[in-house]
């Protein structure tokens, strides 16, 4: 094997200008593929972080017919005294923290100014709420006792110019289907790095909130965080029950967690087309070397070397050129996402669509996978693809190979 | 003994409707030791004729038998397989591989038989010193001249101590200094060790090595001279 690798790598350095640009083509190629696959993770992962901490949680307990479409705050809809079954719940040894949350639809409004949003009322002090606590830019958080403040995300603030201390008008849908409009102070001003999210929402003291929508002590749901999310089955099971729907996070999630699945068939069919691309170039590569040296096949025939040690030969210079450009490749592809991923992309707001949210930049991710499946897939389909000039080669009659060199 | 049996041989090239008999129902026998020369006009078949020998061509019709066995019917791999242990080429073009040095150009066939490093080793020194160019081991052909890549050529063609060496106008390119080398070589190695030669060659230079000389033409052998 070492007198092939020998040979293989003194035929490539014949035309190193040409060896260099073809294992360049599936460098290039290895390493966007790298970097598309560590976006894709960052992606997958800050949406599928931000939209369990934000938005869905671990598991979500509800009222049997509450539609969470509707953000009606009719009792009917409602869980009732649901302090006491949250705190029954955060005993449980998987939750890390399991608190009540009241959601309205209503209208913020100051001046000829409005824009629609959705309230929620939080128990301040639950550490599900760190997100929004840890987020503020400016004011401080609110007070479980807090009865005139409200927290707005700053892209509201900043659409509607609002400052820590400025009153605002909040207009909300009540439990028996009428509206009520109360001033509230501007406590603080929140971002959890999600624009489409900050802009839509504003907080309220729980207690607040049911006085304030007439659904007094009742709650939208229990939103559950819990110490591991894969326990989340295992811990609706023995929540079930009660005249409640018990939804965990991937049944809450359903499109994400479907694209999620589907992410690396994705990234397996994008390396597939690109590496098929550039081993074109690999290929073309090897073909004009074994029109080139016909003569030297014809040699090498003469003197007693086989057709499966001349495929040999030739697929060993494949693999010299597919290590060299693959190994150049995934070290630029590894810079790329090493890179992006500690400054990350920003992209600004993305909006809100099939219920996943993004964060306004994205961390490219590379995982160990994923550069493992890169790399293999790319060795594979290069050397596969030499395989046809390889048989060329192997398949030339001596004499002819003999003469074509005359 | 023989080395090679020729019978009733003939070959037809096809080009496209065009058929070319090169030879045209030939008779052979080489002998253990004999230094012949093939010669004749170009397209006299003398080439062909060599390559039917050395296993590199099949025929149209007839037989050829290499060391008592039968080729005819041989696959591409089993006539591999034959020529590598039994017999060596010289070509006109200095046939060396570009990118292996003088010392690994002669250690391909070894490596292809399977020998040990040691044993390549050892039988690559002893064949360059035979040819004169030990100091030259470890150039590469475009840092040779001609004629040390022809002489380098005959080394590699030794190698495996094969019963026979082909020849195909081996000093075409050489100029009459380095022609006369080669052939002295291949002349004394022929002596001193009883390995075949048979050329194929129109040049005179050659043909006086030759202790015995078959005339070719228009793809029939037209005389056959031990007595040259």
């Amino acid at each position: 094997m070492t007198n092939y690798l020998k040979m293989a790598y003194r035929n490539l350095g014949r035309h190193r200008r040409r060896s260099i640009l073809s294992g360049l083509a599936l460098a290039v190629g290895t390493a966007l593929l790298m970097f598309i696959a560590a976006f894709f993770e960052g992606e997958m992962r800050s949406s599928m972080e931000t939209t369990l901490r934000l938005d869905s949680g671990h598991i979500q307990i509800r009222d049997a017919d509450y539609d969470p479409d509707k953000l009606s705050v009719a009792w009917e809809y409602l869980i009732e005294n649901p302090d006491q079954a949250a705190a029954q719940i955060e005993a449980l040894d998987q939750v890390q923290t399991a608190t009540p949350r009241l959601i309205a639809s209503g209208i913020v409004s100051i001046r000829d100014e409005s824009a629609g949003v959705q309230i929620m009322g939080i128990v301040p002090g639950s550490e599900a709420n760190d997100p929004y606590r840890n987020g503020l830019v400016a004011g401080s958080f609110l007070a479980a006792d807090d009865r005139e403040g409200i927290l707005i995300g700053y892209p509201l603030a900043e659409s509607l110019a609002l400052n820590v201390g400025d009153q605002i008008n909040l207009l909300v849908n009540t439990s028996d289907g009428d509206v009520d409009e109360q001033q509230f102070t501007v406590r603080g001003i929140f971002t959890t790095g999600t624009t489409a999210y900050d802009k839509g929402i504003v907080f309220l003291p729980l207690a607040k909130a049911q006085s304030f929508s007439g659904a007094e002590n009742r709650a939208s749901m229990i939103f559950i965080l819990l110490k591991d999310r894969e326990m989340a089955d295992e811990v609706a099971a023995a929540i079930q029950g009660g005249g409640y729907q018990v939804k965990t996070w991937s049944e809450l999630n359903e499109l994400l967690v479907l694209i999620n699945d589907f992410s690396n068939a994705y990234i397996f069919i994008l390396n597939l087309i690109v590496l098929g691309v550039t081993a074109t170039v690999i290929v073309n590569t090897l073909l004009m070397s074994v029109f080139e040296r016909t003569r030297e096949i014809g040699i090498l025939t003469a003197i007693g070397m086989k057709g499966r040690q001349i495929i040999t030969l030739f697929l060993t210079e494949a693999s010299l050129l597919a290590f060299g450009g693959i190994a150049f490749g995934s070290l630029l592809g590894w810079a790329l996402s090493a890179y992006f991923g500690s400054v990350g992309v920003y992209f600004g707001d993305l909006g809100i669509s099939g219920g996943m949210l993004l964060q306004d930049r994205i961390y490219p991710y590379l995982t160990l996978n994923a550069t493992i499946n890169l790399i293999v897939t790319a060795f594979i389909i290069t050397v596969l693809a030499s395989i046809y000039p390889a048989r060329l080669a192997s398949r030339m009659e001596p004499v002819e190979a003999l003469h074509g060199a005359n | 003994m023989e080395v090679a049996k020729i019978n009733n041989v003939t070959r037809v090239y096809k080009i496209g409707a065009v058929e070319t008999r090169a030879l045209n129902g030939v008779s052979l026998t080489i002998n253990t030791g004999e230094f012949t020369s093939l010669v004749g006009p170009s397209g006299s078949g003398k080439t062909t004729l060599l390559q039917l020998i050395g296993c590199l061509d099949q025929p149209t019709s007839g037989s050829v038998v290499i060391n008592g066995k039968e080729t005819t019917n041989l696959t591409r791999n089993q006539r591999a397989d034959l020529r590598k242990g039994t017999i060596g080429f010289v070509f006109q073009f200095f046939a060396l591989i570009p990118t292996l040095t003088a010392y690994e150009n002669v250690e391909m066939p070894l490596l292809l038989n399977g020998k040990t490093p040691a044993e390549r080793k050892q039988r690559v020194m002893e064949l360059l010193e035979g040819v004169d160019l030990t100091d030259r081991a470890h150039h590469r052909p475009d840092q040779l001249s001609g004629g040390q890549q022809q002489r380098v050529a005959v080394a590699r063609a030794l190698a495996t101590n094969p019963t026979m060496i082909l020849a195909d106008e081996p000093t075409a390119n050489l100029d009459t200094v380095n022609g006369e080398q080669v052939m002295e070589i291949m002349k004394r190695l022929n002596e001193k060790t009883g390995t075949t030669f048979v050329f194929a060659t129109h040049d005179p230079r050659v043909i006086k090595y030759a202790t015995r000389v078959v005339t070719l033409q228009d793809g029939l052998i037209v005389k056959d001279s031990k007595e040259h």
